[in-house]
């Protein structure tokens, strides 16, 4: 994936930043310009804001991966995710820190920050969220949102 | 002064292997290398893991736990010998994943296991100056001793991130000082995979002289004597040397307890002695003075005089994990899988 | 919008033809359709090629004139369109084919697909398989393709009850299909014992419950209904032609054990063919993945939602039963050269519903669908086919 490609989304990627449509509050991840929930969704244009997303969720389904994606051979097999977050989006994921027979649905999630792949040894390194149990890692918020310390 | 830690983090990455299973491989009674070490397990990071996810985990725990506005953070340094980059910092990554880009100044510190309280000591400077809010120092590794080397044995992963300030200060810091000479006890060429050391060389000239020279500085500069400190946190390589040179400046086990990490997780080189003062605050109540002394190879010492204050008794813990939990926790893992995490095994296309 | 119906039909072996160009495939069945549709080059409008990835595979974009050309029929400078849908792109091929003869603007046309999978070697190749999957939020954090549909497997396990044993009876029956097609990659039979044991890929789906990587090319004549009959006996009436999208990324759909592309696609398809489910007696379904064709059963309305497991066990879509799926071996077994599967499909049921698919024949059959999918169901293309004797 090229530099620049992959560059562009690291405040999505890192800080799981998403948005919300004020209109009808509906959030979303990764982040949209215009509200599809809304009827009249061309009112939504210029009525999304930016959303912080927690990082908690919930697992939905998972899949054990054997024939690793490229890039991630050396964690075969892994675990894969549709983890249904607390503020509604559904993101997918490698589940880590627990051997991978033992995540089932419902397990209690939160992201974490993990290397996703490596352009080879001379390249850049990709991050990105990962998810690690609740109950193992601790609650853990990708970013401190709601009210600030800005005395 | 006024600066001192308002927030701390830790992270220990999840696997642990034994010196027993390592010494299985070379032929050697890895039992007895752990006993002579007093290291009983070492963590292992996962091929996913390195100082810059690890520095991240920890500082993220370090905000959560005090609700600072990242944005607010004026500086971020993270201290490493292992920086996945050898060009390209592993402030700005942090910086990026914890929110603080980009109205701050960031850089990467080295001094083998003391870039983390450098990078503290410049933190102090900043804040001090009025130059910024919130100073973020952070000493990680995801440190290799070479196959069949003894270094194998101890060298682990792990991360401690403190916030520097002048708010809210849950354990101030009364005194800093430094003891720095050329001192080849351990180094590593540029390129090479893992690192060399001088043998014995490493004791007595390095270690030893510029950790006891550094303390008596600090405590004749504070016009202190063990006695007058709760907790004494040294910088440990394995868990025999600080408990020596503890024992040989006079302080007790007792004191040396809650600083001493290594023997449960390894050496996590630039985190140690922060993961031991971290260790140090998750105990402490209020009105406790501390001394921590760090030492890196190359060589040098910084030691700090800190003192909990009230604040410490409301700090809240409930973010992430403290550093009990992964001294007590952990899975652990073969050789062959140490091995293939570590990037051990030459994989096809010669990479 | 006048009618539109197939009128010539031709399909390669499909598989690992090592001495065979992409090019060359094109060819053998551009000029088999133009045979068997006896249309003279003189009346033929335009091409419409279906191919995923020729870029990645044959590092060769802007292959419909090259088609065009290399069947010897650039002189008349006839248009020559490209589609690409994922999976889909063969079936979406068909549709645009429809639609210029459905508008009138073109009378004949031919329709082909073509993909060279094993022009790369199998990691390449399993990387471009799931450049159909959502690069940015899905393939970058680790899913592969076959992830993404044994996520849905899994959850529709844990809602219906499905079964790996009822998954794998899909693959048994391709295998079975397949063992009667000249064609298809692979004609040997299997067993639930094999697939279950197999190595797995992404749980619960393992090497049997996954389509295989095969280059193929297929293509069929599409002309007006008017003037069929002068170019077969047997003119074959494409009584719907219906595509719908959905999001791209499976964790945006709205219920993960729905393809909702399906849903919409088959009903629109049968509202166009005003047709019914039970009307169909032969179907040409996506089962690149054992799951996928289960779930495609439900959703095009064959049975009710979560029943696909016990009712396709029940044998009633083998030989003998109400609608018999995938004769031709389906992805599984005929293979699946991916700009090829949708032609392919039809060029069968063509063939059932003329007659002439010989001991893989479904008797009586005068109605057919084909359902087509790219990626994990960003797009589905359904076609109703029907006899016209």
């Amino acid at each position: 994936m090229s530099v620049a490609r992959f560059w562009r989304e690291t405040p999505r990627r890192y800080n799981l930043g998403g948005s919300k449509c004020t209109m009808c509050g509906t959030v979303y991840f990764p982040p949209r310009t215009v509200c599809p929930e809304c009827t009249s969704h061309r009112q939504s244009i210029e009525k999304m804001v930016p959303f912080q997303l927690s990082g908690e969720g919930e697992v939905v389904s998972f899949t054990v991966v054997h024939e690793a994606a490229e890039g991630f051979e050396l964690q075969v097999p892994y675990a894969l995710a549709l983890v249904k977050t607390r503020e509604g989006p559904v993101l997918t994921g490698q589940i880590v820190d627990i051997e991978p027979s033992a995540v089932a649905i419902g397990l209690k999630v939160r992201a974490t920050f993990r290397k996703l792949r490596e352009e080879g040894a001379s390249g850049v390194i990709h991050y990105g969220y990962k998810f690690t149990p609740l109950e193992e890692s601790g609650s853990l918020p990708v970013a401190v949102s709601g009210e600030r310390n800005s005395t | 002064m006024e600066a001192g830690i308002v927030s701390y983090g830790v992270y220990v990455p999840r696997h642990r292997i034994t010196p027993t299973e390592i010494g299985k491989v070379w032929g050697v009674d890895g039992a007895a290398m752990g006993v002579g070490l007093n290291v009983r397990r070492k963590s292992v990071p996962a091929p996913d893991e390195d100082t810059i996810t690890i520095s991240t985990e920890a500082l993220r725990t370090a905000l959560a736990r005090a609700n600072i506005d990242p944005q607010q953070i004026g500086a971020l340094y993270v201290g490493s010998e292992s920086h996945p980059y050898a060009v390209k910092p592993s402030a700005t990554v942090v910086a990026q994943a914890v929110g603080a880009t980009p109205t701050l100044t960031a850089a990467d510190f080295e001094f083998a296991c003391k870039a983390g309280t450098a990078a503290i000591q410049t933190c102090l400077g900043l804040v001090g100056a009025g130059m910024i809010r919130y100073g973020v120092a952070i000493g990680a590794d995801t440190s290799q001793g070479a196959p069949g080397d003894a270094l194998e044995y101890s060298a682990s992963a792990g991360g401690a991130a403190f916030v520097i300030g002048k708010e809210r200060v849950i354990c101030r810091v009364n005194q800093t000082t430094s003891y720095t000479t050329d001192t080849p006890d351990f180094w590593r060429r540029e390129g090479q995979r893992y690192p060399s050391h001088g043998g014995r060389f490493t004791g007595e000239p390095a270690y030893f002289r510029h950790v006891t020279e550094c303390a008596h500085r600090i405590m004749e500069l504070t016009g202190t004597s063990p006695k007058d400190y709760r907790h004494v946190v040294f910088h440990q390589p394995n868990g025999k040397f600080p408990l020596r040179v503890g024992k040989q400046l006079g302080f007790t086990d007792e004191q040396m307890h809650y600083g001493l990490v290594t023997p449960a997780i390894g050496n996590t080189y630039s985190g140690a002695a922060l993961i031991g003062l971290a260790n140090v605050l998750d105990h402490a109540g209020p009105g406790e003075r501390i001394l921590v002394v760090g030492y890196g190879s190359g060589a040098g010492s910084d030691a700090f005089d800190l003192e909990t204050t009230d604040a410490i008794a409301w700090f809240e813990k409930a973010y992430g994990r403290s550093v009990d939990y992964f001294l007590e926790n952990g899975v652990e893992i073969s050789y062959a899988m140490y091995a293939k995490f570590r990037g051990k095994i030459q994989m096809a296309g010669g990479e | 919008m006048r009618e539109v119906a197939v009128l010539g039909v031709g399909q390669t072996k499909f598989g690992e033809l090592w001495d065979r160009s992409f090019r060359e495939i094109g060819i053998e069945v551009g000029l088999q359709a133009l045979v068997d549709a006896k249309l003279s080059s003189q009346d033929l409008g335009g091409l419409y090629l279906g191919n995923m990835a020729s870029g990645a595979l044959i590092d060769q974009e802007h292959i419909a004139p090259l088609i065009l050309d290399s069947v010897g029929l650039i002189h008349r400078h006839l248009p020559a369109v490209r589609v690409e849908g994922g999976g889909a792109s063969g079936a979406l091929a068909l549709h645009q084919g429809y639609l210029a003869v459905a508008s009138g603007l073109y009378d004949f046309v031919v329709v082909g697909g073509a993909e060279k999978l094993t022009d790369v070697p199998d990691e390449t190749a399993a990387r471009i398989t799931s450049s159909a999957a959502d690069q940015e939020w899905e393939v970058v954090f680790g899913a592969t393709l076959p992830a993404l549909w044994a996520l849905m497997a899994r959850r529709h396990m844990h809602d219906f009850g499905t079964t790996r044993e009822e998954l794998a009876r899909v693959a048994v029956h391709a295998h079975e299909m397949g063992s009667k097609n000249p064609l298809a990659h692979y004609r040997n039979k299997i067993t639930v014992e094999q697939v279950l044991n197999a190595g797995p890929v992404a749980e619960p789906l393992g090497m049997l419950d996954c389509a295989p990587l095969s280059d193929g090319a297929a293509a069929v004549v599409l002309g007006p209904m008017e003037l069929a009959r002068k170019h077969t006996d047997t003119p074959i009436r494409i009584a719907a032609s219906q595509v719908a999208c959905d999001t791209m990324a499976l964790h945006h759909r709205r219920e993960i054990t729905r393809l909702d592309s399906t849903v919409v696609a088959a009903r629109r398809a049968f509202d166009q063919s005003h047709r019914t489910p039970e009307e169909v007696q032969v179907a040409e379904i996506h089962d690149a993945y054992t799951i996928s064709a289960l779930v495609s059963l439900e959703d095009l309305g064959f049975v009710k939602k979560g029943r696909s497991g016990p009712e396709f066990a029940s044998g009633r879509f083998g030989p003998g039963g109400t609608t018999v799926v995938n004769p031709s071996g389906g992805l599984k077994a005929q293979g699946r050269p991916f700009g090829a599967v949708g032609v392919a499909q039809v060029v069968e049921l063509v063939r059932q519903l003329r007659g002439e698919a010989k001991d893989r024949q479904v008797p009586g059959a005068s109605v057919g669908l084909a359902q087509d999918i790219g990626g994990t169901g960003a797009t589905t293309v359904v076609h109703v086919l029907e006899r016209t004797n």
